[in-house]
């Protein structure tokens, strides 16, 4: 595969800073440093990076409560993340989100859904809109495999395929809705098979490989760019964490959470790290690197200041008299 | 000066919109009806949804911009959603107010949060058209209002015109306001004719009218109930009742001192709303009086609205449920007792 040395760097940076920034947000969890919910990625380290890598700075995607992996693929800033998630007036929403709502819109994020499934209209409508305004962004809307039983994800499929609208709907099969496994729900086998119905074309891939999710990513916005076409993409990845930090994951077997880690996201990257001729200096540069930004992150997010209670007034609306607000 | 009906001042309005803004875009069910994909669309003789509102738009302006959609309302919500954040006006039609149940959470958790939730960068200048009101003979499901499930929703503002002028006025309002608006459509005013000039501009949202100037008694009405207020008024003119009423014609944001002006003045008040009476406009309209004018009172404020029900069917059940003249009148003259 092509890919030049700086994405391959980038690549591999993003894959350890998530994780590192993930296990970071698990540890200040457990001490209950921060408020809120928290909902962590580790092992969706290589869809998030991978189709990353194959957009531009500046295209459009929809995220999930999920949603740490996706912002820092898009390159939003890592102190901003953290920050908002410490509920900071620095933070990425200014501290209005939280954890479950971290997204940039000038990064190109349409937004960070605690609905399931809010996402795909959300993504259709921007992808509509490139098309009447001649548009080259592309549009990609991240969903999970709970989604997929929910009719808005139905509803956004069947209008893009009707309008001939060129998008992604990359699904993200980790093997658990919440704190229910898919086959407990589903009798299809394959999530991709399910967007058929709307004769989509879909594509499977294996989530735990960031080379194959970045060359599939890749082709399919070419393709469905090509033939007008939404394509729908399922990728298998496994979700070490819980739905929530605190989860007790009773419902996670031992040995599955073993066997998958067999197939770790990072642990696949390593290996393939000698096909792309990095040296083990290299790679643990990057780490470092990864782990330096992470730690200056949460350093720079205990020190900033809470917002104050009566910024909590603003921005609900562009326009709106004042005093009908409080 | 033309006079129009309320659906050919709005049918108005979104031509005009069209015309100066191609970013502005329809969608929704049946707004045009069509046949196969191509061979029969951009026919003249285009449904134009039930009432047949957006009727021509399609031969207009192409179906690019009209877009039929599929019975899909949380599809194309979430569509304009993302639309009007990225640089379009997208116009949504919800066919009945009703059919809010299938796609509320995306107005009540995206249209309306996605400013605050992220941080006040993305505005979502969207309007939803949908049709309201009871009188209809349509049944539960095709005849609430449903004001005050909006008007409750931070984000979102509200907007519920009576007649032409103000269709056209405030709906070229909405549209280019930046703000996710509500734009409440009743049935039975659409064939209702008023004087409209040509060239109307905008009419700003958040600012009340006052329909009749009058010393004795105010009368907040609430769309269609203006008709009645106005008959109710005309009525209790021959008794030498002078009645003031006040149409708020939008309800977030509310022009809340135009209320209290006038019952400063008058000192007693009946508000006159066709939805059910809990957490109505007619009970936050009651509040924020009481609260505000509570000195300048002399009567109780009287709320006069639809039962605790749903909206039936049959005729003589269906014109119980509905405020009338009768009612209002015997409601004022209670209260001018005091």
């Amino acid at each position: 595969m092509n890919i030049d040395q700086n994405k391959l760097n980038w690549i591999y940076k993003k894959l350890f800073t998530i994780r590192f920034f993930e296990e970071r947000i698990k540890k200040i969890a457990k001490e209950k440093l921060v408020p809120g919910y928290l909902h962590t990625c580790i092992g969706s380290e290589a869809i998030c990076v991978g189709v990353m890598s194959a957009l531009n700075n500046d295209d459009w995607i929809s995220s999930t409560y999920r949603n740490h992996g996706h912002a820092i693929a898009k390159n939003c800033e890592l102190k901003e993340i953290t920050s908002e998630i410490f509920g900071r007036s620095t933070g990425i929403c200014k501290g209005k989100g939280g954890s479950m709502h971290i997204s940039d819109f000038d990064k190109g994020m349409l937004g960070s859904f605690g609905i399931v499934a809010a996402g795909p209209p959300v993504v259709l409508g921007a992808a509509l809109q490139e098309k009447i305004n001649k548009g080259s962004k592309n549009s990609v809307t991240f969903f999970g495999d709970g989604a997929i039983h929910n009719g808005a994800f139905h509803e956004a499929a069947g209008l893009a395929k009707l309008w001939d609208i060129p998008m992604l709907f990359v699904c993200e099969n980790n093997g658990y809705a919440e704190a229910t496994a898919t086959d407990w729900h589903l009798n299809t086998k394959n999530l991709s098979d399910i967007s058929r119905a709307y004769d989509m074309i879909s594509y499977r891939g294996d989530g735990n490989n960031v080379f194959e999710v970045h060359e599939i990513t890749k082709n399919a916005l070419i393709e469905s760019k090509e033939k007008n076409t939404p394509i729908f993409i399922e990728f298998k990845n496994y979700r070490f964490s819980g739905q929530y930090e605190g989860d007790t994951q009773l419902y996670q077997p031992l040995e599955e959470i073993n066997e998958a880690k067999k197939n770790d996201p990072i642990k696949i990257a390593l290996e393939k790290a000698i096909d792309y001729k990095f040296s083990s200096i290299e790679i643990n540069n990057l780490k470092k690197q990864a782990l330096n930004d992470v730690e200056e992150a949460f350093k720079f997010a205990e020190t900033q200041p809470w917002p104050k209670p009566e910024d909590s007034l603003n921005d609900v609306y562009v326009n709106y008299p004042k005093n009908l607000i409080l | 000066m033309p006079i129009l009906t309320v659906k050919e001042a709005i049918n108005q309005a979104l031509v005009e919109s069209f015309t100066n803004d191609k970013n502005v875009i329809l969608m929704g069910e049946d707004i045009a009806g069509g046949k196969g994909r191509e061979q029969y669309q951009g026919t003249q003789d285009a449904w134009g949804g039930p009432f047949g509102v957006t009727q021509g738009l399609l031969t207009k302006f192409g179906p690019e911009r009209v877009r039929d959609t599929t019975i899909a309302e949380a599809g194309f919500f979430g569509a304009a959603v993302g639309a009007a954040m990225t640089g379009l006006r997208p116009i949504v039609e919800l066919m009945y107010v009703d059919f809010a149940g299938v796609c509320f959470d995306q107005l009540m958790n995206q249209a309306a949060k996605m400013r605050y939730m992220f941080g006040g960068k993305q505005n979502v200048p969207m309007v939803v058209r949908t049709v309201v009101g009871a009188g209809f003979r349509a049944g539960s499901e095709h005849s609430q209002t449903l004001y005050s499930l909006y008007t409750h929703i931070p984000g979102l503002k509200v907007v519920a015109p009576y007649d032409a002028i103000d269709a056209k006025g405030l709906l070229l309002s909405s549209i280019i306001d930046n703000d996710p608006v509500i734009f409440m459509e009743h049935k039975r005013l659409y064939m209702t004719k008023c004087e409209v000039p040509e060239n109307l501009k905008p009419i700003p949202l958040g600012k009340g009218r006052i329909r009749k100037k009058g010393k004795d008694i105010t009368i907040v009405a609430i769309q269609r109930m203006n008709l009645f207020a106005e008959e109710a008024a005309n009525l209790l003119a021959d008794e030498d009742i002078e009645c003031e009423i006040i149409d708020p014609r939008t309800y977030s944001p509310l022009d809340e001192s135009l209320i209290y002006e006038s019952v400063k003045k008058t000192g007693k008040v009946i508000i006159i709303d066709e939805s059910n009476p809990k957490c109505s406009l007619a009970s936050e309209i009651s509040s924020l009086i009481s609260e505000n004018c509570f000195t300048d009172l002399k009567a109780p404020i009287l709320k006069l609205t639809a039962p605790h029900t749903p909206v039936p069917f049959s005729p003589p059940m269906e014109d119980f449920y509905i405020p009338s003249t009768k009612k209002i009148i015997k409601g004022i003259k209670t209260i001018l007792k005091y």
